[in-house]
């Protein structure tokens, strides 16, 4: 294989794997915060546990983000040396900005987190959880707008010429707020926070179908399945944003996701279906006009097709854009109606009573991390075959001095070491759920208050 | 807060033009240069903090009891991830500030670096795992993986450091056309050895500070040692660098003014034997990260304006000045850094604050 595959694979395949763990952190983050904000409003012991219980999942999911984005740090320079001179000035001062505003802000209180329960006051440790929160939130704020620009560039100019040529800042905050950085962000927080609601959500249907930490559990599974409703929602109107400013920005790409061929003229909206590139051909289920009606509120507005771009400038993998984003689409969609459902049984009070519905909830876990990494996919792929849109194609951004078996040598590196950090994570994840919140036989040693708070709680 | 109007307004008149380069300046000193100091103090800061988290890891199977061995990893157990945050900035300020460096650097080194990538995922995960299981063989696993990481990324950062100092082949688009295998030379695996014994030194002291009783002793038995190893190897990397790198010492020499930040750091190195006698483990290691500083700037001084020296003897070296983001960047930045600068200090500070003392093991403890 050459090189340009091969650093491909290796890039999407440590970002991909990297990408399970930030989402957890920021959405765990926001669940920790609430539950450690209840407990010191409430001082009720039940919001501590929980509190503690998820600081020790957040600290496994932490320690692996850290452990391989410092990898994707590193890249850009190993492998994409043309990139990296290119991009410098912009991707760079993104990169220098998050590492100084948020890596600093979130790593500084990660060691009170989690280690400073006894060593500082309730109220300082919540303060450093909010830090820890706001650190990741900040983080991703960078790293979408260093993506962002390199999907909807604005705010540079071209110096120099060749493999000498890069991009320069001209205008600052034009860079920072490109066109897609706004929704795009909004829309990978949200991601983040589904990511953490539904992990949650998971963790503590299961304790509840197993009857294990009922109060404790019913609380948990409330307050993950309000943020869980609000963000799945809010996921529309972000994601719907974003597929607006694609049709601005990056025309080729919405053609992609939507398998349409045509220049001009209406397009159709597919719920699902298959694109053949060959015979240029998509079919499935589809709303006829449904895509023009979407952007531009008419069913008979033009959409421009991958046929109004040459061969060499439109995303090669059609069909896979078209897939992933459909399936980004779909999950989210189902993610609404769970949430919905869920809520119309708590309004009924019969919520802990469906033990259906927490069934679907332990696995739904896997959804919101499904629909994080399918929307990646698309909008990288979809992006394709530039690594920064319209201005530098993926095949000129390599570094020209690293060869094939360097880069083989490393991608099998990754693939051991990522394989037993997976099987890892998922056995040390499912040996604290197993292990709960709390030694349950402590219980009855507990004050008696708080047994009767506990019955008490069961009842609400 | 009239201070702070007062010293931004003094920034403020300081800035100006440089009538040759044409870079915008600071008090006199051009924007390349400013950006050069910048990423030499956040790499002189991760050589400080990581610096005695590597260290105390190297050591780490020195120690033979459970309890001691959790005393010691708990000593960096709530620091060594900030401290990682500065290896984070200082790649995000070189990639931003010197893209140039950044990508023919990182590209040339690449099997060196992704050893590195491998090392540090390593040691992050058995700090992380090491406690999540009772059994011995589990822990005795993440205890080796743990040394073995942590020694390997001391000798790694003194392998990529020695290269640098020594410089590499480069074509008139500054790409590397060295061997791949060329990072293994004798002189960076010096440099390699002589940054493990320092870290080595420097976490000792470092330990010595958080242990008592036994494994105090033990700590400061294997501290005398690694003070003797590390000045044994620094007097020869100094005299393999003056006999055989004349390129290196020309810094000092073209500027006599310079030649006190060696002697400082010499005089640094004397001190630490001396406050460890009088059993002033604080002051050692405030003398152990002084060293470490004055050792990266001695470097920094040495090399500058060059960053990467060009020795195929086509003269591509990337300088500061060929290999520079633009202006525009580095005035960006450099606000960055002052407002997120003491901030991270301020956090840094608040944890050490927090932890400050010998170990004491809790439920929350590694």
């Amino acid at each position: 294989m050459d090189v340009e595959i091969l650093a491909r694979i290796q890039f999407a395949f440590t970002i991909a794997f990297h990408y399970i763990y930030p989402p957890l952190s920021i959405g765990l983050g926001l669940l920790m915060v609430i539950m450690e904000g209840l407990y010191l409003r409430t001082g009720n012991k039940v919001y501590e546990n929980m509190t503690r219980f998820w600081t020790r999942i957040f600290a496994l999911t932490f320690g692996i983000g850290v452990a391989t984005g410092i990898v994707m740090e590193f890249e850009f320079g190993t492998n994409w040396a043309t990139y990296s001179r290119y991009v410098g000035d912009i991707f760079g001062s993104a990169l220098a900005a998050e590492g100084i505003f948020a890596f600093a802000l979130e790593s500084g209180f990660l060691g009170i987190l989690l280690f400073g329960w006894n060593r500082v006051s309730s109220r300082v440790h919540f303060i450093s959880t909010i830090g820890v929160f706001l650190g990741s939130m900040f983080s991703a704020v960078w790293i979408t707008v260093a993506n962002s620009w390199q999907q909807t560039p604005t705010g540079y100019k071209i110096v120099g010429e060749g493999i000498q040529a890069k991009a320069e800042i001209v205008d600052f905050w034009a860079m920072v707020f490109n066109p897609s950085s706004v929704d795009r962000l909004t829309h990978v927080w949200i991601g983040a926070f589904l990511a953490g609601a539904f992990l949650v959500l998971s963790v503590h249907a299961y304790y509840l179908l197993r009857g294990r930490y009922v109060d404790l559990s019913r609380k948990a599974f409330k307050i993950a399945l309000a943020v869980a409703t609000v963000f799945s929602l809010s996921q529309l109107f972000t994601g719907h944003r974003s597929a607006e400013y694609v049709a601005e920005h990056q025309p080729a790409k919405l053609a992609a996701m939507e398998g349409h061929f045509d220049a001009e003229g209406p397009a159709d909206m597919y719920i699902m279906g298959w694109v053949d590139k060959e015979s240029q051909t998509t079919t499935g289920i589809k709303v006829p006009g449904g895509l023009g009606f979407l952007l531009e509120q008419d069913f008979d507005a033009p959409v421009t097709g991958l046929n109004a771009f040459p061969e060499e400038d439109r995303p090669g993998q059609v069909n896979a854009v078209f897939q992933f984003y459909h399936l980004m689409v779909a999950i989210g969609m189902t993610l609404i109606g769970l949430t919905l459902l869920a809520c119309f049984y708590w309004w009924r009070g019969t919520l802990f009573e469906q033990r259906w519905l927490l069934w679907a909830f332990v696995f739904a876990v896997v959804l919101p991390q499904m629909a994080n990494q399918f929307g990646w996919y698309a909008a990288e792929m979809g992006r394709q075959p530039w690594v920064v849109y319209g201005l530098l194609r993926t095949s000129d951004a390599l570094s020209n001095v690293v060869t094939a078996n360097q880069v083989l040598f490393s991608l099998i590196g990754f693939t051991i070491i990522y394989v037993i950090l997976l099987a890892l994570f998922l056995y040390l994840l499912n040996k604290k759920i197993k292990h709960g919140p709390y030694d349950e036989s402590d219980i009855d040693d507990r004050p008696l208050q708080e047994n009767i708070a506990r019955v008490a709680g069961d009842q609400i | 807060m009239k201070y702070l109007i007062l010293l931004s307004f003094l920034l403020l008149t300081a800035c100006g033009t440089d009538p040759v380069s044409g870079h915008s300046t600071v008090a006199g000193i051009d924007y390349p240069t400013l950006w050069f100091m910048v990423v030499g103090a956040v790499f002189t800061g991760y050589g400080i903090l990581d610096g005695f988290d590597l260290g105390a890891g190297a050591w780490h199977l020195f120690f033979r009891k459970e309890k001691s061995r959790r005393i010691a990893l708990n000593a960096v157990g709530p620091v060594w991830d900030g401290n990682e945050v500065w290896l984070v900035i200082g790649g995000g300020t070189l990639f931003a500030g010197f893209p140039v460096v950044y990508g023919s650097l990182f590209s040339a080194m690449y099997i060196p670096l992704m050893l590195f990538l491998f090392m540090l995922i390593f040691r992050a995960i058995s700090i992380e795992f090491r406690s999540k299981e009772p059994m011995k063989w589990w822990r005795q696993m993440w205890d080796v993986s743990y040394s073995f990481s942590s020694t390997m990324l001391a000798f790694l950062l003194g392998v990529v450091l020695g290269n640098v100092l020594l410089g590499m082949p480069l074509d008139d688009n500054y790409e590397f056309t060295g061997s791949w295998l060329s990072f293994l030379n004798p002189f960076a695996i010096l440099v390699g050895f002589t940054t493990l014994a320092l870290f080595m030194m420097h976490g000792a002291i470092y330990l010595s500070m958080k242990t008592e009783d036994k494994l105090f002793t033990k700590v400061n038995h294997l501290l005398q040692r690694s003070i003797i190893a590390f000045i044994i190897l620094f007097i020869i990397t100094t005299l393999y660098t003056l006999l055989y790198i004349p390129h290196m010492s020309d810094g000092v020499k073209d500027n006599v003014a310079l030649f006190g930040v060696p002697v400082l750091a010499i005089l640094a190195i004397a001190n630490i034997p001396r406050q460890i006698s009088k059993r002033n483990y604080l002051k050692a290691f405030v003398f152990s990260s002084i060293t470490v500083g004055l050792l990266l700037i001695t470097v920094a001084i040495e090399l500058y304006p060059t960053i990467i020296l060009d020795t195929s003897g086509a003269g591509n070296s990337i300088t500061v000045y060929n290999g520079v983001a633009s202006d525009k960047s580095i005035s960006i930045m450099l606000i960055f850094v002052a407002i997120g600068g003491p901030l991270a200090v301020g956090y840094t500070a608040f944890v050490y604050k927090t932890f400050w003392g010998k170990v004491q093991l809790d439920e929350h403890s590694y």
